[in-house]
């Protein structure tokens, strides 16, 4: 009978979010906007990225002739045989970007020295990095010759390099590969957080609907307050379920359609993995680009994505579970939304910690001393422990024991929260008429 | 040996208070419906409850009176097993109370609402199953009710369409219809308009007429009072009164009688009894000869008094004035004041 009446909850909750109109209006809309925003998105990049920027050069000086060449992003227009004043005007009658003004010095260093850049606005780092290479070139070239080194002998050395990783069994390692992980792991951890605050919010607004509504006590006198709470929780994510799985595949029919109308091409990716799985191709000495992608497409397999899906599911229902009877014990306590804010924070403040450390410290090093501690915090672990685990659990991964102290915690905090907002929302939801104080929540768990 | 006289005196004594309690269940549990016992409740440093004891007849109307805050709805809550006292017990039907009973209880609180966006029918099959009752039970239930109150066209309404007036009825067949043993009415005709007020009034009774106990609560002391059969006085947390409303009555009234009479010379007759009785807010009609007035009895017989005018006057009425709930609420609490 009990579970009959939870179930009765559930169910009751589930329909009446869905049915929401609002809540179907999100569901269909929000896929739509996210798509639209991604194709905006990309198109504004292009269109910035096919922007080139002009720049003026004015150089005096006998160095530096052959060095700026026009490339897809920067072209240079040169000035000739007038003054610096001259050529500031023309800079900015031409409305072209900026101007470069090489002065006439007796050697490479003083003419490094007095070089200035005249603009409009500050130029960003791009731009000064494209210049300053181009100088920097030229002193070590000047130096080298200095010694003895001859402008053949340097082109000769000039060589870019990257090092070679592997692990210790000799498996190759790929620069970056680490990032990539993390980036996935994030993925996850970012949708537990987004989940939490989305659906967090509605069990909160929920509850005080019970409660302005004043049904609460009529329910409550046919069934338990935690029951009541369990349900509306339970239902509540069902609802977030089905809208989470709604936009997941919607968006990504949407994208493709967006894909195959916007012409972007998709058929290069499928050639070069009809090249990596064609035996001939280990003969044929294939473009390095090709060899690399294939490393990261089979890095990208050996992802332990059972394992990691499987966590995902145990940290996302730990966590929501935490999270989601915290915000039905605030819902409890207060009597309208507008009260809510002083409450909600101390709840976002670790989530938000939890995606800032993730991104920042995580993407480093996954195995630091700061990732591990926050990945077995239990506040903070259902997200960054998820950012470190496409590394796998056991050698070059997350030890073993982390990942078993982190549940641990987690269970032991879940029982713990959970037995806490209990106690909050049973006293909260029959008062009525005032804003609680934190002192006077910690008095209700002694009722 | 003194150890063995003492576990003497010890099993003696247990087993006396062994005696008492049965007794005790015996004489109070057999016929009623809720027992409480020595039931006390704090919130905080706060006493909501203090000590308080009950019983509950069967198959009868019962008001808990007190102003707000007297811990009425307190000890509603823990009837209903919303909360639970901290210490003392509750027993319902001969049984201590357990969570299976919730199921034969009935109970309207004074804050109550259903959900907005629910649709009307949906929302009282929700609540009714809530009570245990089966999807279709429920539904057979419901529709009687609906037809008997005439909102059956109202099923597939929302609830924000509903005026307040018909809220309420629906709130009412939903405390009602699982057909509970014991309904507890928390402030039941607050909000209510008169028409509707006399419609519930009028099923509640037929409802006790069917066996159903009933308990009122409300610091509105008169608009029960005429339904209940026992009361019981709360204030401050403490029950200062309780038992049947005629007994209390007859304890707390104080022979006063209000008469009508008859008679020439209404004045000349009242300062003659005026000597001999107590006297009070007495006036004469010259033309209709009417002379009424309240007088104070020294005993409750009445025989002397009522010769002694008989032989006067023709007497048109001749009524005892009763103390109201409110009068003997209002005694009750003077008299503990003055005795602390």
């Amino acid at each position: 009978m009990t579970m009959n009446k939870l179930s009765l909850i559930i169910k009751r909750e589930y329909l009446a979010k869905v049915r929401n109109k609002s809540f179907v209006i999100m569901t269909f809309l929000s896929p739509i906007l996210m798509v639209g925003m991604i194709v905006l998105i990309a198109y504004l990049t292009k269109v910035n990225d096919s922007q080139k920027r002009i720049i003026g050069v004015f150089n005096e000086s006998n160095y530096f002739s052959t060095d700026f060449n026009t490339n897809e992003r920067t072209s240079y227009i040169f000035f000739k045989d007038i003054s610096l004043q001259a050529a500031k005007d023309s800079t900015l009658s031409l409305g072209i970007f900026g101007l470069l003004h090489i002065p006439d010095r007796s050697s490479l260093e003083e003419v490094a020295e007095n070089t200035f850049f005249y603009s409009k606005e500050p130029p960003n780092t791009l731009v000064l990095d494209l210049l300053e290479d181009i100088f920097e070139e030229r002193l070590r070239q000047g130096k080298l010759l200095d010694i003895g080194v001859s402008t053949e002998q340097f082109a000769a050395i000039n060589n870019k390099f990257e090092i070679n990783i592997a692990n210790f069994t000799g498996e190759q390692n790929l620069k970056g590969i680490n990032e990539m992980k993390a980036f996935i792991g994030g993925g996850f951890g970012y949708l537990i957080m987004m989940f939490i605050i989305i659906y967090g919010g509605f069990v909160m607004r929920s509850v005080i609907e019970e409660k302005t509504s004043r049904i609460i006590e009529v329910i409550i006198s046919s069934v338990k307050p935690f029951q009541l709470m369990l349900g509306k929780i339970i239902g509540t994510s069902l609802a977030g379920i089905t809208q989470f799985a709604i936009w997941i595949i919607s968006a990504s029919l949407l994208l493709f359609v967006v894909f195959l109308v916007f012409g972007i091409d998709l058929t290069g990716y499928s050639e070069q993995s009809v090249m990596a799985s064609n035996p001939m191709s280990g003969i044929s000495p294939l473009p390095a680009t090709t060899d690399t992608m294939q490393l990261y497409a089979l890095e990208l397999l050996q992802i332990p994505w059972v394992l990691l899906i499987s966590l995902f599911l145990v940290y996302f229902v730990l966590g929501y579970l935490i999270y989601s009877s915290i915000y039905a014990a605030i819902g409890a306590a207060v009597d309208n939304e507008t009260d809510t804010q002083q409450f909600i924070f101390p709840i976002i403040l670790p989530l938000m910690l939890a995606i800032y450390v993730g991104f920042f410290s995580v993407f480093n090093n996954p195995h630091g001393p700061i990732a591990v501690a926050f990945s077995l915090f239990p506040l903070t672990s259902p997200i960054v422990m998820l950012m470190r685990l496409p590394g796998g659990i056991g050698e070059g991964g997350v030890p073993l024991w982390q990942v078993i102290i982190s549940i641990v915690f987690l269970i032991v905090t879940f029982i713990g929260i959970v037995w806490l907002a209990a106690k909050i929302y049973r006293v909260g939801i029959l008062m009525y008429g005032k804003k609680p104080t934190y002192k006077e929540l910690f008095k209700w768990l002694k009722y | 040996m003194v150890i063995c006289l003492l576990s003497l005196l010890n099993s003696k004594l247990n087993t006396n208070i062994l005696q008492i309690q049965s007794k005790y269940q015996n004489v109070t549990c057999m016929n009623n419906i809720l027992v409480a016992k020595n039931v006390t409740k704090k919130y905080g440093n706060q006493m909501a409850l203090n000590n308080v004891s009950l019983v509950i007849p069967k198959n009868s109307i019962y008001g808990l009176l007190g102003p707000n805050g007297a811990g009425k709805t307190t000890l509603i809550r823990i009837i209903n097993q919303i909360t639970y006292p901290d210490s003392g017990e509750v027993i319902f039907d001969g049984e201590l109370l357990k969570p299976r009973h919730i199921a034969l209880i009935g109970y309207l609180p004074e804050e109550r609402g259903l959900y907005k966006s629910m649709k009307v029918g949906e929302q009282a099959l929700y609540l009714a199953q809530l009570k245990g009752l089966s999807k279709a039970d429920a539904n057979q239930k419901l529709k009687y009710w609906f037809d008997k109150l005439e909102i059956g066209d109202w099923w597939n309404r929302k609830v924000q369409e509903l005026s307040k007036g018909m809220a309420q009825k629906i709130q009412f067949i939903v405390t009602v219809l699982h057909e509970p043993k014991l309904l507890i009415f928390d402030e039941p005709f607050s909000g209510f308009d008169p028409i509707n007020a006399n419609i519930i009034k009028d099923e509640i009774i037929k409802l006790k007429e069917k066996g159903t106990s009933i308990i009122f609560s409300t610091h509105r002391m008169e608009s029960v009072e005429e339904l209940c059969e026992y009361i019981a006085l709360l204030h401050n947390a403490e029950k200062i009164l309780d038992g049947r409303l005629e007994d209390i009555k007859k304890e707390y009234k104080n022979n006063m009688f209000r008469v009508g009479l008859e008679m020439e010379n209404g004045e000349n007759f009242l300062k003659l009894i005026s000597d001999k009785f107590d006297i009070s807010s007495s006036n004469y009609d010259y033309n209709r000869k009417q002379l009424d007035f309240t007088v104070q009895l020294p005993t409750d017989d009445t025989r002397a008094f009522l010769a002694l005018v008989s032989a006067e006057a023709s007497i048109n009425n001749f009524i005892e004035t009763i103390p109201s709930a409110n009068d003997i609420f209002i005694q009750t609490v003077q008299r503990k004041n003055d005795n602390e």
